[in-house]
């Protein structure tokens, strides 16, 4: 249960930049290849923010595809898991080029002065 | 974890250092400087609120113009550069370090006993023991009489950079050695905490799954290394060796791939070579 450990991640540094100020949401980005399950993400979520200045904040998730790209011809493949094989060239070789990403992209405070 | 030093808060890790039986809380009292001077201290053991003071009022003001803030931060980036310092630790030294992983029961530490005891007089090798309870582990490892330290992450699932960072502290490997780091055993979790090593090492034994390679691919695609071990035991077992190297391939084109048995000490010249050559 690796999600709880990095909620509780999320929310500190949402914290720690919100420096004070009342958060309304926070939109993450977790690629389908990341090893996390944004449910497990979400369950969490609400449970590490009780009693800080996040309670009730709205979490969006924002799930990006998995694509490969193959080292041998440069075909773009999609991945629905982190391998694969080339349908044009039938490789193994491919990097992954989308679908890894694990990061807090905005979030949206309430505005304190004119 | 805690963002401002990387430190896990939620989790009772414990640092064993078996040849003197002292037990150290990694966890404990953190002083932080921020860049206005204001200097925190806090403890790990309590959700934290970090309700200190800040002098940053101007700078709030900037910012709340617009409603929407964009942070594009990555999620595990302390992890990820204490994993750099930690790099460049190793580095400066050339000491060799590797993050072994597997499941529970694939026959890593008595590999790595093994592997001690055949190398004793070529390498110096180190060992950091990551496991959730108990210095067991630890205990076999120093019977070798190699330098030895046991994490134990408590509810923890993995190491993290910061535990081995307090690992080699704790160590003082000898410049031009290797670090062995037995990961907890488990598959999902370490695959995604650098530890600042040169390779991951995943060990898969021929009593499980052949097709553990596609059932966890994060794991077998971040390794380097896969060695399959308990090689001896293939004529009472049902596991399809060709399988198991067609699924890890798929998975990991570039792996490098050992079979062997610590029992017979067959197919360990190739992992020895290997270590030798890296």
């Amino acid at each position: 249960m690796h999600e709880l450990g990095i909620t509780q991640n999320i929310v500190a540094i949402v914290l720690e930049q919100a420096r004070g100020a009342s958060v309304k949401r926070v939109t993450l980005e977790i690629g389908k290849l990341s090893a996390i399950m944004p449910e497990a993400i979400r369950f969490c979520f609400d449970i590490c923010c009780q009693d800080t200045l996040l309670e009730g904040v709205t979490l969006e998730i924002i799930e990006t595809e998995g694509k490969g790209k193959c080292r041998h011809c440069g075909h773009e493949i999609r991945l629905s898991q982190p391998f694969g094989q080339c349908d044009r060239c039938d490789s193994f070789e491919l990097d992954i080029i989308q679908g890894q990403e694990l990061q807090i992209k905005e979030m949206e405070v309430e505005e304190l002065c004119v | 974890m805690c963002v401002t030093c990387g430190c896990s808060d939620d989790q009772n890790v414990t640092l064993t250092n078996v040849a003197t039986g002292k037990l150290k809380e990694i966890n404990g009292h953190h002083t932080h400087t921020l860049e206005d001077g204001t200097v925190i201290t806090h403890s790990h053991d309590h959700n934290h609120k970090h309700d200190h003071p800040h002098n940053h009022l101007s700078e709030i003001h900037a910012k709340m113009h617009g409603t929407t803030i964009s942070l594009e931060e990555k999620i595990l980036q302390k992890n990820d550069l204490m994993a750099a310092q930690n790099r460049g630790y190793f580095k400066g030294r050339n000491i060799l370090a590797l993050n072994l992983v597997s499941s529970p029961g694939s026959g890593k530490t008595t590999l790595l006993t093994r592997t001690i005891n055949d190398l004793k007089d070529k390498i110096i090798i180190n060992v950091i023991e990551g496991d959730q309870e108990t210095v067991n582990d630890a205990q076999k490892i120093k019977e070798t009489g190699c330098k030895v330290v046991q994490i134990n992450t408590g509810t923890g699932c993995h190491l993290e950079a910061s535990m081995v960072e307090k690992g080699y502290t704790e160590l003082n490997p000898e410049p031009n050695s290797i670090l062995m780091i037995e990961n907890v055993g488990n598959l999902v979790c370490p695959a995604l905490f650098d530890l600042g090593e040169a390779a991951k090492v995943a060990i898969l034994s021929v009593t499980e799954g052949e097709d553990k390679p596609i059932k966890y691919p994060h794991m077998f695609r971040e390794s380097k290394v896969m060695i399959l071990t308990k090689i001896d035991l293939l004529p009472y077992v049902q596991f399809d060796v060709n399988k198991c190297l067609e699924y890890a391939q798929k998975v990991n084109p570039s792996l490098t791939i050992f079979q062997v048995s610590s029992v017979t000490g067959e197919g360990l010249s190739s992992w020895y070579d290997w270590l030798e050559n890296q």
